[in-house]
């Protein structure tokens, strides 16, 4: 009876435990399934290089070239702002912060990271956007530029954190060598340490970017959400998550541009999970390089 | 002296990144505090919006909210906590464990408007539950599990082998062991992954777009099955719909201030929790 009982609870776990696989499983059939009909109706290439994107024209238009380029532009722009900022928090919290100074700044970084993706697009559209249109006397505060800071900002604790742990993995015993050899703190910190560090660094901005790119929410409120190639950072964009998120609402179950809507989130979702896979390779490999068993 | 320099100014550039940091998380708290405070009233909190969004309260929205998280975390709770002990306490070490390590991983990733899609067809269209509190909790559900699976993972790996081997040794069987030494010593550990996942959950929009949330709902929902005012999508429907937007915004502020409170409060009781247990490791 017991041992029946022990079995049992084996056997619940076991197949709850597949659940995360299933819905991963789920989501890559669902969009598949949804996104191929457009595809018989619209060569692949045509479909990710086409320079228009008229999905309610008669007779449409389904080029998303303009939706990655927007992507794109926002994404690098957030990096340009997430990785110095994220990273060099990173640096100070493990190497130059005291205990105590590090006790408070953690949770101060953790609070950035829990405030609503809605709650950046808010104070985008009613702080930033305003502020960057007097800056540079814009026609409309709602850009690329607006949305890359607002992103930015929000892919901040999450670089930061991630690099924080890969630098806190770093042995101690690094330091103190180059120390021994005469180094002083930045020179230990710039040849030994970060380098030592490097390929979790970038797991970090890697996963950052993908979080850029994935976010809808902030980029469908700020960044203006025109669908065309951007020339400037100053011109307004419609990244493909806000593509996704503005027009599904208005498209008709099973017409065209409700299946064109579920490629581009086919084409996001497998540029994040590359990006994911090419995260945990770096990660597993530098945890091999610093000796860790994990 | 050269080293010197370089040393101070690389110093003072890392202080300067975290610095800049904080200064934006005090200007995002500090104009919605200021702005959404005038706002708030103890009509705002308990009555539904009036005049076309422009007058009257937000009741609804905050109810919405507590119901789409109560049940993301009634549906994803158990099947989290169940993921973690089997990867931690009976999986064998093989390429099963990798596969679900990895589609764990990568559940993470997934971009939030993508479960959104996904919850649309499965849950509004396959199963037939329409746009409801019961499809958005769902979706939501599915988002956060590989948050709730990591952080309980993480604090089952935390107990330590002796406490394990001790009761095994005392002739406790696996399934005793599990639930009368390594879930009560796991479970503050567990607690603080959960609070932190309904914080998530609380604030999360895309995935309610299409599967839960509307801007106006007549009186308050029914059942299961009716669709739902949530806060999160109230303030994004306020600024891009309707016709009053500076009234509007001005609500919106409000609204803000509310989802923020309910944020920062509960993970500042996740927070109080961890740091309790670690004194009581200490």
């Amino acid at each position: 009876m017991l041992r029946f009982k022990e079995n049992l609870y084996r056997w619940i776990f076991t197949i709850m435990a597949f659940a995360s696989l299933v819905f991963l499983v789920g989501i890559v059939t669902i969009l598949f399934k949804e996104a191929f009909p457009i595809f018989k109706k619209i060569k692949v290439l045509e479909f990710i290089f086409g320079k228009y994107w008229y999905p309610t024209y008669q007779p449409p238009e389904f080029g998303i070239f303009p939706l990655i380029m927007a992507s794109l532009w926002v994404s690098i722009g957030a990096m340009l702002v997430c990785i110095p900022l994220g990273v060099g928090s990173a640096l100070y919290l493990n190497e130059l912060a005291s205990p105590r100074q590090k006790s408070i700044l953690k949770p101060l970084i953790e609070i950035l990271a829990s405030i609503p993706s809605v709650v950046y697009g808010f104070f985008g559209m009613v702080v930033l956007a305003p502020f960057l249109q007097n800056l540079f006397n814009l026609p409309t505060g709602l850009c690329a530029l607006t949305a890359s800071i607002t992103l930015g900002i929000m892919a901040t604790p999450t670089v930061c954190s991630i690099a924080e742990d890969a630098l806190s993995y770093v042995p101690n015993s690094f330091r103190e060598a180059s120390f021994a050899l005469g180094a002083n703190r930045w020179e230990t910190l710039i040849k030994v340490v970060i380098p030592a560090a490097g390929s979790g660094i970038s797991t970090a901005v890697i996963l950052g970017m993908s979080r850029a790119i994935g976010e809808t929410m902030t980029v469908l409120m700020v960044a203006g959400g025109a669908a065309v190639i951007p020339k400037s950072f100053f011109d307004p964009v419609r990244p493909m998550t806000s593509a996704i998120a503005a027009e599904m609402g208005e498209t008709s179950m099973g017409s065209d541009h409700f299946h064109a809507l579920f490629a581009i989130a086919l084409i996001l979702f497998l540029t994040t999970f590359l990006f994911n896979i090419i995260a945990e390779f770096i990660s597993r490999r530098y945890r091999l390089k610093l000796g860790l068993n994990i | 002296m050269r080293k010197q320099l370089t040393q101070r100014i690389g110093f003072t550039l890392l202080s300067l990144s975290i610095f800049i940091t904080l200064i934006f998380l005090f200007i995002i708290i500090y104009f919605i505090i200021i702005r959404g405070i005038k706002v708030i009233s103890w009509e705002f909190l308990t009555q539904p919006p009036r005049e076309a969004m422009t007058e009257g309260g937000v009741a609804p929205a905050i109810i919405g909210t507590l119901y789409l998280t109560f049940g993301a975390v009634i549906f994803s709770f158990p099947l989290g906590i169940a993921c973690a002990i089997y990867l931690n306490e009976y999986s064998p070490k093989n390429y099963i464990v990798n596969i679900i390590r990895l589609s764990i991983n990568n559940l993470a990733g997934v971009p939030s408007v993508v479960f959104g899609l996904f919850g649309l067809t499965v849950f509004v269209k396959y199963f037939g539950f329409g746009v409801s509190i019961l499809s958005g909790s769902l979706t939501l559900g599915i988002l956060v599990l590989p948050v709730i699976i990591s952080a309980s993972q993480e604090a089952l790996l935390a107990v330590s082998h002796s406490l394990r081997e001790a009761s095994l040794a005392l002739g406790a069987t696996k399934w005793q062991t599990i639930r009368r030494v390594i879930l009560p010593s796991a479970l503050p550990g567990i607690l603080t992954g959960l609070i932190l996942s309904i914080g998530r959950v609380a604030g999360e929009t895309a995935p309610i777009l299409f599967t839960a949330a509307v801007f106006y709902l007549k009186g308050y929902p029914k059942s299961i099955f009716s669709e739902v005012m949530a806060l999160p999508y109230h303030i994004y429907a306020l600024m891009t719909e309707g016709i009053h937007p500076d009234k509007q915004t001005t609500i919106a502020y409000g609204c803000c201030l509310i989802l923020l409170f309910l944020v920062l409060l509960i993970s500042l009781t996740a927070v109080i929790i961890r740091q309790k247990q670690r004194r009581f490791y200490e």
